[in-house]
């Protein structure tokens, strides 16, 4: 058990270093997304290209979603996954506690 | 395939063709708009089957036994959470990762592209993140191609009897790469370069994607061997349930 956790911490640090070093790294770097670079270089294989449907939001919106309420939206996906992981996962643990041992 | 099932197919290409022509398709994540109308709708429909095929094995896991929601829930909230983290990469923008490794690996890949599309349903509506008219494209390539990998390499490592934690590294690691590298030829399909045609525009498409997504997919197969550590821990049970029991001793 001893041998496990020290795999699963050196497995979340591992993750979050792979997470963070590039914010560090690249002090200055814009981070935007990279589904934007890939619409960049379609505009740069045409020689411009215009969309022929812009987002169903946006037109009801007549323009761009604001990026606060963007990452709202993204925290509320975020949200529904982590809950229901978190409330199986939780379901699990403690029904463990109550399993005869093997 | 029996005659209901050619007949469900027939009504659900039909549907989705219309859906494709009123809209356009996205993909994980070609952007709205960004694939010529002909594409989005072949790419559509290349995904029908899948889906049916996916909706089917739910379907009869489900039968078999009702709690194998719970890891099915699991599974697509996995898919839910890690497709929503945004992540900065070494090439200074930031993409995210699919999460599909995980059901692809507990469910098999034809499960994997209704959880997908769930996730890309909601972020095409929503976020304008992806899109309704490249749906077709990026389940395509996020829901079935990657994960179809996924389960391929996984399948591979435990017949070579690779360590089962590196097994599932290698799946979701090379099923998120994998899903970029089908992103680009899907851009490049429709956008050919003048010189040398559609692989020197695969070689740009993923010289955008490809750096930017590999260290972001050593990050999913680092999660997915977490949560498959977490789950092997404490829900035994329900991972025999599901036909998963060889694996776990």
């Amino acid at each position: 058990m001893k041998k496990g956790r020290i795999t699963v911490a050196a497995l979340v640090i591992a993750a979050l270093l792979i997470a963070l070093i590039p914010l560090f790294a690249l002090r200055g770097a814009e981070f935007g997304g990279s589904d934007d670079a890939g619409s960049v270089m379609v505009e740069e294989i045409t020689g411009g290209y215009e969309p022929w449907f812009t987002p169903v939001l946006e037109t009801i919106l007549h323009g761009e979603l604001p990026g606060e309420v963007e990452s709202l939206f993204f925290c509320i996906q975020t949200g529904i996954g982590v809950g229901i992981i978190a409330f199986v996962m939780g379901r699990f643990v403690e029904r463990k506690k109550w399993m005869p041992k093997e | 395939m029996s005659k209901k099932h050619m007949k469900l197919t027939a009504a659900l290409a039909g549907f989705s063709l219309a859906f494709c022509v009123s809209t356009t398709v996205s993909a994980m994540h070609i952007m709205e708009g960004y694939l010529p109308p002909q594409y989005c709708i072949a790419w559509g429909v290349l995904c029908l089957p899948f889906l049916v095929t996916g909706f089917l094995s739910i379907r009869k896991k489900l039968e078999e036994n009702r709690r194998n929601i719970t890891l099915l829930a699991m599974a697509g909230a996995f898919i839910f959470v890690i497709s929503s983290l945004k992540i900065p990469s070494v090439t200074g923008s930031c993409s995210h990762m699919t999460g599909t490794g995980l059901g692809a690996i507990l469910f098999g890949p034809s499960a994997v592209s209704i959880l997908g599309i769930i996730v890309l349903i909601f972020q095409a509506i929503l976020l304008a993140h992806g899109g309704l008219t490249t749906l077709g494209a990026n389940t395509f390539s996020m829901a079935i191609a990657g994960p179809l990998l996924s389960y391929g390499v996984y399948r591979l490592c435990k017949k070579l009897s690779v360590n089962r934690w590196v097994s599932v590294f290698l799946a979701a690691f090379i099923g998120d790469l994998f899903t970029y590298c089908v992103t680009s030829v899907q851009l490049a399909l429709a956008y050919p370069s003048e010189a040398g045609g559609v692989w020197a525009s695969v070689g740009k498409f993923l010289g955008v994607f490809a750096p930017t997504q590999l260290p972001l997919a050593v990050l999913e197969g680092i999660l997915t061997v977490l949560i498959m550590m977490a789950l092997e821990a404490y829900a035994k049970p329900e991972l025999k349930m599901i036909g998963f029991h060889r694996e776990v001793k």
